[in-house]
């Protein structure tokens, strides 16, 4: 072997390399934007569906569209973003619909009824794939890992003569922003259906209908992500930023608001993270998602375990 | 619940040697298996000729995978039943996912696709991963499915930064790791056969051995406790087996299906089996059916997965069972509410006959069609439907009018037989009396009762009926002033001769 796993910390080549000339900083620029869409439409997404105990719908759903992705492609032969969209979203709708079909209309506990739908789908959805040898454009491999560094080969976006440059980034961009606006608009319902239906109910918030809302923005971010990144950030991002402030904050808002920070702090760290190990992007933020959880559950102002085993060793000498 | 312990002892001792002979059996068969005459060759084939030469099993390739896969099917239906039951469905999800950075690390340490390598590191990375999850669990207010999504993501993060970095040193033959994330069965070798089975047989000794206490520690756990039982460690142990488990079937399923095949046959056993020991049975042949079948299906294709297949298989049946089981299951429930529908509209339209008839003061024993048209809210394809069908089943009569001068439908006459009588008289009877202890007992207001009574007279039973008389002490007339048909009234047959009381 002549090289080793960890290769040399070299402080020059990780973190001033990649922005000293523009053109690579512009490269650079994208795929940190990219992430940084990405955490922050998932974070803010992730801190309801954590509350609601639903964490590993996400898995759940960016597995589930993917019979949507093979189908559409099996009738328009092509990877057109229009088609794709639409597939992967109804895939997406139909997968949280009969989770909870299941759920209500059978005796399966909602674990079994998610656990059983979505390696359904995405059972269906990779032998679909395999049925049509030849085309090697979908695999569904590179929906799992991705690779975030390609972002800024993705075509550009053309509005008439106007060259508006990076389309991955525009589309993720712009579900970045309609998510956002969403949940700023109806954050209330959200909260509110979140933490008590019965109550929200009672104040005329459609539940089911903010229910569905929540995975259809779940799997508009999948679907926007796995052009250039993959589920696996999809999936970290729904959890570790809410999680991870939790040990600072306990106010719903806040936690949403956290996000934002947060966001950076994986992108940016990652990206580094991922120019020191040349590895996935995308893995190395996640990666960096999970290494930043481990001080803040340790030492976490709110219920870190340092301070409360420190508590409970105080306890005992006491009595 | 009794704990019976000779019994107990013998029963153990029992299942304990037949669990054994089983696997010496199943040892026995595989090296007659895989040192047998090998035949290959035949590239393209047809479809039945394929199917033909599956069932032959002459193919040393395919008796690997169809034992594989069956075993497989059998060891994960077998665990998954007690997964399903103790809400552990996604544990198995994480765990499987948690394996991936094991696999790398297994590669690297043996800096080859080095089998017993990297089942290594999967056992490590998989024992680690479940180590998190409760420790998070013990020590931080993180929930369940929050604890599970961070280490499932994790670790998976951390497997796909080290796969990719493992793919850009300089190594020639990285190229099986892929077969990790889908499952190849191609590749499968006789040592993971014997892997296979030996998570299978540990599987059936831990289950053999600890049923009972597994069942109480999973269904009450405060008497498990009660009783002394270190529910504790069998939940460790369970784990512990899961994990062998999953990691033994990710060469057949692939890291991303592994946990499907221990929900899908254990869930679709759960809508059929009412006790635990034939839910464990039927758990495990669901499970080896479905191994059975992904294998088979995949080796008609050309280059088709069979871990998907297989799951999809499971999936197949879970779909049959949902649809098809005996009680409760979405046929019987169709039909049921069909033919609930079907009676509640002839109850409906007898009751509009009566209705129809009351209104001419019981003076005369037919109606036209087109007040009965009137009365129901039918137009004339829907009413006529709606006689037809009491025809058919002996209520009405219909007969063209005398001084019909169209003979068109409106003017036809519908009269009802004594029977469809006397279960008009009935249903009536049923309304009223219920609307009358609405307003009497319950005092709601006489024009609040009518909806309600709409949909109860239907199902009000003959036991409440005589109640609600009792009650109400026999009365005649409902809060509208109408006459209450007594069962004197419906024996005697008609009520139109005899004058009305009050």
């Amino acid at each position: 072997m002549d090289v080793s796993f960890f290769p040399e910390f070299d402080f020059v080549r990780i973190f001033i390399e990649p922005w000293r000339n523009p053109a690579a900083a512009a490269w650079n620029g994208q795929v940190i934007l990219m992430g940084l869409f990405i955490c922050w439409s998932c974070g803010v997404l992730g801190s309801f569906i954590v509350v609601r105990r639903m964490a590993l719908m996400g898995d759940a759903i960016s597995h589930g569209i993917l019979p949507g992705l093979a189908i559409a492609f099996l009738f328009t032969g092509s990877l057109a973003l229009g088609p794709m969209w639409i597939g992967a979203c109804l895939a997406g709708l139909a997968c949280s619909y009969c989770i909870e079909w299941l759920h209500l209309h059978t005796p399966l506990r909602q674990d079994a009824a998610l656990g059983l739908v979505f390696t359904s789908f995405f059972a269906l959805g990779v032998t679909l794939i395999s049925l049509q040898a030849g085309h090697v454009d979908l695999h569904p491999d590179c929906i799992l890992y991705g690779e975030i560094g390609f972002v800024p080969l993705a075509p550009s976006l053309h509005i008439g003569e106007v060259d508006l440059g990076n389309r991955a980034l525009w589309t993720m961009g712009g579900v970045c922003a309609l998510i956002l606006g969403a949940v700023l608009i109806f954050f209330r319902h959200l909260l509110v259906s979140s933490f008590d239906a019965t109550l929200a109910r009672s104040m005329g918030i459609r539940v089911r209908r903010v229910h569905f809302g929540l995975m259809l923005g779940l799997a508009l971010a999948t679907v926007a992500s796995l052009e250039s990144v993959g589920v696996i950030l999809v999936v970290a991002m729904l959890v570790f930023p809410s999680v991870t402030a939790s040990f600072f904050f306990a106010r719903l808002s806040s936690l949403v608001w956290a996000t934002f920070p947060l966001g950076v702090a994986y992108s940016v760290g990652g990206f580094h993270l991922a120019q020191w190990l040349d590895c996935s992007l995308a893995g190395a933020m996640a990666t960096f998602a999970g290494l930043l959880f481990i001080p803040c559950c340790l030492f976490g102002p709110l219920d870190g375990i340092f301070w409360k085993l420190r508590n409970r060793s105080n306890n005992k000498q006491r009595y | 619940m009794s704990l019976d312990v000779g019994n107990l002892r013998a029963k153990r001792g029992l299942s304990l040697v037949s669990a054994i002979l089983i696997g010496c059996g199943i040892m026995i068969l595989i090296p007659q298996v895989l040192f047998a005459e090998q035949i290959r060759g035949a590239e393209s084939m047809k479809l039945f000729d394929r199917a033909t030469r599956f069932f032959e099993m002459r193919d040393q390739s395919v008796r690997v995978v169809v034992l594989g896969s069956i075993l497989i099917g059998l060891s994960c239906g077998m665990i998954g039943s007690f997964v399903v039951t103790r809400r552990l469905s996604l544990f198995g999800d994480t765990l499987s996912h948690a394996v991936l950075p094991g696999i790398a690390m297994g590669f690297l340490w043996a800096e080859s696709k080095n089998n017993l390598a990297l089942l290594i590191g999967a056992t490590l990375a998989g024992f680690l991963g479940v180590a998190c999850i409760s420790f998070l669990q013990k020590f931080t207010k993180i929930r369940q499915d929050s604890a599970l999504g961070i280490v499932l993501s994790g670790f998976y993060a951390v497997g796909i930064c080290m796969l990719t970095r493992i793919q850009k040193m300089d190594y020639g033959n990285q190229s099986g790791l892929d077969s990790y994330l889908f499952g190849q069965v191609s590749a499968l070798s006789s040592n993971d056969l014997l892997g296979i089975c030996v998570s299978l047989l540990l599987i059936a000794l831990f289950i053999t051995l600890n049923y009972k206490e597994l069942l109480i520690s999973g269904f009450d756990p405060e008497y498990a406790r009660s009783v002394r039982l270190p529910g504790d460690a069998l939940q460790y142990l369970l784990w512990g087996l899961l994990a062998f488990c999953v990691i033994s079937s990710l060469q057949v399923i692939g890291v991303i299906l592994a946990s499907a095949l221990l929900i899908i046959p254990a869930a679709s056993a759960s809508l059929l089996a009412k006790r635990m020991s034939s839910y464990l049975w039927m758990a495990a042949s669901l499970g080896a059916v479905s191994g059975f079948g992904g294998a088979f299906l995949s080796f008609l294709g050309e280059r088709l997965p069979t871990g998907p297949l297989i799951v999809l298989k499971a999936s197949f049946l879970f779909l049959l069972i949902l649809i098809f089981r005996p009680h409760d299951g979405v046929l019987v429930n169709w039909i049921k509410s069909r033919w609930q529908g079907h009676r509640i509209a002839m109850e409906n339209t007898l009751k509009a006959i009566y209705q129809v008839i009351e209104s001419h003061n019981f003076s005369e024993t037919s109606i036209r069609m087109d007040e009965l048209m009137q009365r129901r809210n039918l137009g004339s394809g829907g009413c006529l439907k709606e006689v037809n069908r009491l025809t058919r089943s002996g209520y009405a009569t219909s007969s063209l009018d005398q001084n019909s001068s169209t003979g068109l439908l409106p003017e036809k006459r519908v009269s009802l037989t004594p029977k469809g009588w006397e279960y008009a008289c009935r249903i009536v009877r049923n309304h009223r009396l219920w609307e009358l202890y609405l307003t009497n007992e319950a005092r709601y207001a006489p024009d609040h009762v009518h909806e309600d009574a709409e949909k109860i007279e239907h199902v009000l039973g003959e036991e409440t009926v005589r109640q609600l008389e009792r009650i109400l002490s026999n009365p005649r007339q409902d809060p509208h002033g109408k006459l209450i048909p007594s069962l004197v009234d419906i024996e005697r047959g008609w009520l139109g001769s005899k004058n009305l009381s009050g």
